[in-house]
């Protein structure tokens, strides 16, 4: 079953690079679309085991290094969900750049499935380099000088997290012989004390996993990757892919390997906590729209990372809870960036005013992003933030969460400022004859902007499902 | 003998970090990452041949090697094109606010 | 005899890499670059990984080489290579260097992180060939992936726009 996941999107690039000539192309859209599908509709056969025994029987037990829990199937689906999203932006550019587009898009469904389901820590190297490659070539694909530095200045950074984090598996082997999580937790939780080489391992693995997922004080590349490129790939990095990638790497290490060091769970924690108060101040002097978003999203995954490193049960679960939310308010929100710059032509915060006469869906559905980001009840970022907030409670982090309440409130603040100038204030002369964006920004911004409403809503059922299948 | 080969991986990895920091030409950073990248091969080597487990080390050593060139790769591709842009191969181009 | 070959070569592996660094004209200073993989080969050859230091000499000395070689020649700009003084501006810049070596072998000496390992009795099917196509074919997948990814992105970025 887990093969399926790596299998099924290589299909689809075989499909389109042999089957697709010249008039063929505009199908790619298409097979895109139906991978994502799949993806998602597996995810959902394998959760609510729905048609018997079909999928168990069609199992391809060829990779016998995978793996999916419930966690995981959240993960994947969540991908899933995001790659169709950057995909319905999409539809009406011109054939080439979706062929092009799709191609790049299944490779990195691929890497991130790969490293969702992997229990190697090598594995997920190599597929944190999949991802990672797939993800210079799309933000590079513009070829517009900004692209272009955005994605060499993350090229640089990545490159080195990567040889950080090889630095660190290759003390891992030399101390312990295996490199299975299985085998590491067992060796790591045989050990009296921590060795002064594991600490120095376990220094060169978290610099590297906090590059690669963004956190402060590595956040240097975050801006320019999430704000150069075009508006799909926008959408797809800061909504998935270094969230399936870094941050997901983090939170299994923590949950597989590391639950008994302690070490490891109190740096990540004050990372957690730094990067939350970092991202939120350093986005309220933002002028550009994106670069704003950028900075929320650091702050965002500062939550991430201090619910995993709580180490509890609780603390995990309102980490993956907050990642499928952040998924979807924080794409939600750039999309519809997108289609406010594609619809005025201005990223600039302090020239947009009052576009709610004009582009009604956008802002409403922009509305209800902010208040979710912002923690308003009840709407799913609610929920992620308490459970999280009281996860650190409980295990002993009082400051960190009285911190981590502050920020939530000032987040509140400054967005309820934004969204009341930007779409609810006068309208400015300039932008009388601005016309709602184009179907595929509006669908998907109504998609993400009901389901962000349904789970806030229909939580507490989640949470009987979730504790029914034995999390926690 | 094993004390000496950690201080050349060691005296690599400096090498090439300080090459990194202080160099100002696009393709030279390349040429660290690659140093930086030999160091960590030699690392590999000698844990495969300490612990016995040449085949896994060497397994991981070719992966390694395979996946660098292709960073490699798309990384001169952009340093091909951010020439076209604007003939010059300096960092601090990059590294300044872009406004 | 094979310590001394071992430690020589060693020596002469930094030595390249610092060459490499400290060279003023950047397709020598590839060149160098790919001493020192021709030196890492024999290394680890001498180290008993003949089958990686094949793979080092073919990708990293040859291939990696020739990437190189194009992207310089693609990025050939004459006039930028006559600024004065640029040399010994690169030479200044490395004297801090011996200064941070001597710091970082202190915090070692003084640290002593252990090297300890495990060592395991190997398997009787413990080759190469066996590890990456049995045990760790997750891998080979990822490496299929990664260089399709590169030829996309390869593809991609060097393609001239053919409209304006």
């Amino acid at each position: 079953m887990p093969t399926l996941f790596l299998l099924i999107p290589f299909i689809g690039i075989v499909l389109l690079n042999l089957f697709y000539t010249k008039k063929l192309k505009k199908l790619a859209f298409g097979t895109g679309i139906l991978v994502t599908l799949i993806q998602m509709f597996m995810v959902c056969a394998i959760v609510f085991q729905l048609a018997g025994n079909f999928f168990t029987a069609i199992e391809i037990k060829y990779f016998i290094n995978l793996s999916i829990d419930l966690y995981a199937a959240i993960i994947l689906f969540t991908i899933g969900l995001i790659a169709f999203i950057a995909l319905i932006i999409r539809r009406h550019s011109d054939n080439e750049e979706i062929f092009n587009f799709t191609q790049l898009i299944l490779i990195i469904m691929i890497g991130m499935n790969g490293v969702v389901m992997v229990t190697d820590i090598f594995s997920l190297y190599v597929f944190l380099e999949v991802t990672s490659i797939a993800s210079f070539v799309l933000i590079a694909k513009k070829k517009e000088l900004l692209a272009l530095n955005g994605s060499f200045k993350y090229l640089l950074m990545s490159s080195i997290a990567t040889l950080m984090i090889l630095t660190a598996v290759a003390i891992f082997f030399m101390t312990f012989g295996t490199l299975s999580y299985e085998g590491l937790a067992a060796q790591l939780s045989a050990t009296a004390e921590v060795s002064s080489q594991i600490v120095l391992a376990i220094i060169f693995l978290v610099t590297g996993l906090s590059i690669k997922a963004g956190l402060v004080p590595f956040h240097m590349w975050v801006p320019d990757a999430y704000s150069s490129p075009s508006a799909s790939v926008s959408v797809l990095l800061a909504g998935i892919v270094t969230k399936a990638g870094g941050v997901y790497a983090i939170l299994r290490l923590l949950m597989d390997v590391f639950p008994q060091v302690v070490i490891i769970q109190e740096v990540f924690a004050f990372i957690g906590i730094v990067s939350i108060v970092v991202g939120a101040l350093l986005a309220i002097g933002q002028k550009d729209f994106k670069k704003m978003l950028a900075y929320s999203s650091i702050s965002q995954i500062g939550y991430i990372i201090v619910g995993a490193a709580c180490g509890s049960p609780l603390g995990f679960l309102g980490a993956f809870l907050h990642f499928f939310n952040h998924a979807t308010f924080k794409s939600l929100l750039f999309v519809n960036a997108s289609a406010v710059e594609a619809q005025t032509g201005y990223k600039d915060l302090d020239k947009l005013q009052g576009l709610a006469g004009r582009m009604k869906i956008t802002s409403w559905t922009s509305v209800i992003a902010f208040l979710s980001t912002a923690g308003i009840p009840p709407l799913s970022g609610f929920w992620s933030k308490v459970i999280i907030i009281v996860a650190l409670w409980q295990v002993g982090f009082i400051p960190y969460a009285v911190i981590a309440l502050l920020a939530s409130i000032l987040t509140l603040a400054y967005f309820l400022i934004l969204q009341r100038k930007v779409f609810f204030g006068k309208t400015s002369a300039e932008f009388e004859n601005t016309k709602e964006a184009n179907k595929g920004f509006t669908s998907a911004s109504m998609i993400l902007a009901i389901i962000t409403v349904l789970v806030g809503i229909g939580f507490p059922f989640i949470l009987n499902f979730l504790m029914n299948k034995g999390l926690f | 003998m094993l004390t000496v080969i950690f201080l050349i991986v060691v005296l690599l990895y400096i090498i090439g970090f300080y090459y990194l920091i202080t160099t100002r030409n696009l393709i030279r950073i390349l040429i660290a990452l690659e140093v930086l990248t030999k160091g960590i091969t030699l690392t590999l080597i000698y844990v495969g041949k300490v612990t016995g487990q040449m085949a896994t080390a060497q397994s991981m050593a070719i992966t390694l090697i395979i996946i660098e060139v292709v960073v490699l790769a798309v990384a001169a591709g952009i340093i091909v094109n951010i020439f076209n842009h604007t003939d010059s191969l300096d960092v601090r181009e990059i590294f300044r606010k872009n406004k | 005899m094979n310590n001394t070959v071992l430690y020589i070569l060693l020596g002469l592996l930094v030595f390249s890499a610092l060459l490499s660094a400290l060279i003023k004209n950047t397709m020598k200073a590839v060149i160098a670059l790919a001493a020192a993989s021709v030196i890492l080969t024999v290394i680890m050859f001498l180290m008993g990984a003949p089958l990686a230091a094949v793979f080092e000499l073919s990708v990293a000395a040859g291939l990696i080489t020739a990437i190189f070689a194009s992207t310089i020649s693609l990025t050939d700009n004459p006039e930028a290579d006559q600024e004065p003084g640029k040399n010994k501006k690169r030479m200044s810049r490395y004297i801090y260097l011996p200064i941070i070596i001597v710091i970082v072998a202190g915090i070692i000496f003084i640290m002593k992180p252990g090297l300890d390992f495990t060592s395991v009795t190997s398997a009787t099917k413990d080759t190469v060939q066996n590890t990456i196509w049995h045990v760790r074919n997750l891998d080979i997948a990822g490496q299929i992936l990664v260089i399709l990814a590169g030829v996309f992105g390869v593809v991609i970025l060097f393609k001239e726009r053919s409209k304006n």
